[in-house]
């Protein structure tokens, strides 16, 4: 972080961020990716040309278009009980970014609401904070979800819980890291001379220092959320059938891996796109945003 | 040093206990947690006992230290499904797990050190932009997927190396490779930057001018000191891979404590979900220990003050 940064920027600099955006360097594919995967999410109903669930035994094992054996009917193929899986990567869609949705939100939150406190009040509850993130990452994540799996329902909401618990302490331990910094600044002094209540200090001078971060960690989280939950749903732990998964369609296809190797591929395209694209897009606004932190 | 060695120790400690807690919290967040280590065909008479051998009628914080008590003393409970010790059965399985997690490392770092080397030596070169490519898609391929092409491109369509199970020397490649794929790219780039800043140190300018070869400047005497940095991130990734192997583990019919605990999962064997969890986290905690203590063995000139 550079010192001579001004205080609070109006917003957190949109107008320079588009420039930006229309000048060189945006990863156009990366987001072009992000948006087909959003635009599936929000309208898989009405975009899949087969119903998800669709069984059809007669279509069964039906190889992609391009192969022989491939019918236009079903781009990309079916499976063994002839569902069309171009229809079940765009309901799978839907459940990812539902499920990364609410953990980005909710980890978000509760990760930088404490590390704003550890930073700014310090003392005791930054020790305790820092004590609660350690030992928070002294547990591996997979083991941890499956701690949880064994003891709470299994689905969505359960998901959920388990990439919060894990994925806190990201926003945690760097939001501490800069409101120890921003919290020396003068004009966080000034507002507290000038009385202004501590909860306003955190939402008006300090939160707007903190979104173009926050806003970084919540893109490169999403496609690390979309490769958790899709080894979890991988592992029977996540997301159950019927509902579609990306992870779940793998579990499935391992059945017939010998006879059908688009059952496994395509899947495994759709997350590692999804996460590319995400990686991708959060490396660009963490160089625009923080141009010190730039790698070399 | 050996106030640092201490603060060290007891940081570990806090997050040991810290692990247990967690698992404690679990155990009961699930309603009752008799119900969960005990076997679905138990008796009224078999909850009774355990629950007055749990103590579920005292407050929680003497529960708590009724489990730590049970835990220092290496009692996890009972397996139902194998009729042994849960921890036993975990550490039987331990040793396959730690030989996958090795093999990930050896095959991260066998493609990590010369990536690095050659991408900071020539950089910009298609070494550079080849490494970066590669790293990009490790990252963004979830290691499980990768295993899973691996089956079926190179064990089922090539038949060059077997799929499941373990034994040989080539049922652990493909195993390793899906596992040791991730950290490729952050040990590419940690190792990149740090050969970019000491190729132009003093001391490489002073090689040359003695007239050195090239060669000996940059893999016997840059690397070294580029190490550094490597070192602490192998401690991380070997204790990241142990817990990575637990889905890799499935993926190749690997006998680990993975499987284990992904099969114990769905038998509801509890006892065994718990002890593979806190054989995990104090894996996890005493690699990491391991590593910060010897930080200084590495590189004299870190001496924790």
């Amino acid at each position: 972080m550079s010192d001579v940064a001004p205080a609070p920027l109006p917003g957190f600099g949109v107008g320079r961020a588009m420039r930006r955006v229309v000048g060189r360097g945006f990863p156009w594919i990366a987001a072009s990716i992000l948006l087909l995967v959003l635009v599936c999410a929000l309208g898989s109903p009405l975009i899949a040309p087969h119903a998800p669930d669709a069984i059809s035994l007669r279509d069964a094992m039906q190889p992609p278009v391009w192969q022989e054996g491939g019918t236009a009917r079903f781009l990309l193929g079916t499976d063994n009980l002839g569902r069309d899986i171009l229809s079940r990567i765009i309901a799978g869609a839907r459940i990812s970014v539902t499920i990364a949705a609410y953990a980005i939100v909710l980890s978000g939150f509760i990760g930088a609401l404490l590390g704003m406190a550890a930073g700014y009040f310090g003392g005791v509850v930054d020790a305790v904070i820092s004590r609660l993130i350690d030992i928070q990452m002294s547990v591996p994540a997979l083991p941890l979800a499956m701690l949880f799996a064994a003891v709470l329902p299994p689905g969505e909401a359960m998901v959920v819980i388990v990439i919060v618990l894990t994925y806190w302490t990201w926003y945690a331990r760097i939001v501490r890291g800069e409101v120890l910094s921003l919290r020396e600044r003068d004009y966080i002094a000034l507002a507290k001379v000038a009385g202004v209540s501590t909860p306003m200090i955190f939402l008006r001078h300090l939160t707007p220092n903190i979104l173009n971060i926050m806003l970084v960690l919540a893109t490169l989280q999403f496609g690390s959320v979309i490769v958790f939950e899709a080894g979890l749903s991988f592992l029977g732990l996540g997301i159950q059938p019927p509902q579609v998964s990306w992870g779940g369609m793998l579990a499935d296809g391992r059945n017939f891996i010998e006879v059908a190797w688009w059952l496994i591929t395509i899947p495994g395209i759709a997350i590692m796109a999804a996460c590319l694209a995400s990686n991708l897009l959060g490396d660009w606004l963490r160089d625009t945003f923080d141009p010190m932190r730039r790698q070399i | 040093m050996r106030r640092y060695v201490l603060n060290r120790l007891w940081q570990g400690a806090v997050a040991v206990v810290g692990a247990l807690l967690i698992v404690f919290v679990a155990q009961r967040l699930s309603g009752d947690p008799v119900a969960l280590l005990l076997p679905m065909d138990a008796t009224e008479a078999d909850f009774e006992a355990m629950r007055r051998a749990l103590g579920l009628d005292r407050p929680l914080p003497v529960q708590f230290v009724v489990f730590l008590r049970d835990a220092l003393t290496g009692d996890f409970g009972h397996s139902y499904l194998w009729n042994m010790p849960a921890m036993d059965l975990v550490l039987e399985r331990l040793p396959a797990t730690l030989e996958l997690a090795l093999a990930g490392l050896v095959f991260a770092l066998a493609l990590a050190v010369p990536l690095g080397v050659l991408s900071a030596v020539h950089r910009g070169g298609w070494i550079d932009n080849a490494a970066k490519l590669f790293a990009m898609l490790g990252q963004a391929m979830p290691g499980f997927w990768v295993g899973l092409l691996l089956i079926v491109f190179v064990a089922v369509q090539l038949q060059w190396l077997p799929a499941y199970g373990r034994g040989t020397v080539g049922h652990l490649i493909l195993p390793a490779i899906a596992l040791g794929w991730y950290p490729v790219a952050a040990m590419t780039r940690t190792l990149r930057s740090a050969m970019l800043d000491i190729m132009q140190s003093d001391y490489v300018r002073m090689e040359r001018a003695i007239g050195l070869p090239e060669r000996a400047i940059v893999w016997r005497f840059a690397l070294r000191n580029a190490a550094v940095p490597l070192v602490t991130l192998i401690g991380v990734y070997f204790a990241n891979m142990l817990g990575g192997a637990f889905v890799i583990e499935v993926v190749f019919a690997w006998p680990g404590v993975g499987r284990a605990v992904v099969e114990a999962v769905f038998a509801r064997d509890f006892p065994v979900v718990q002890a593979g969890v806190i054989l995990a986290a104090v894996i996890f905690v005493v690699v990491n220990l391991i590593v910060d203590l010897t930080y200084g063995l590495i590189d004299p000139r870190i001496r924790h003050e």
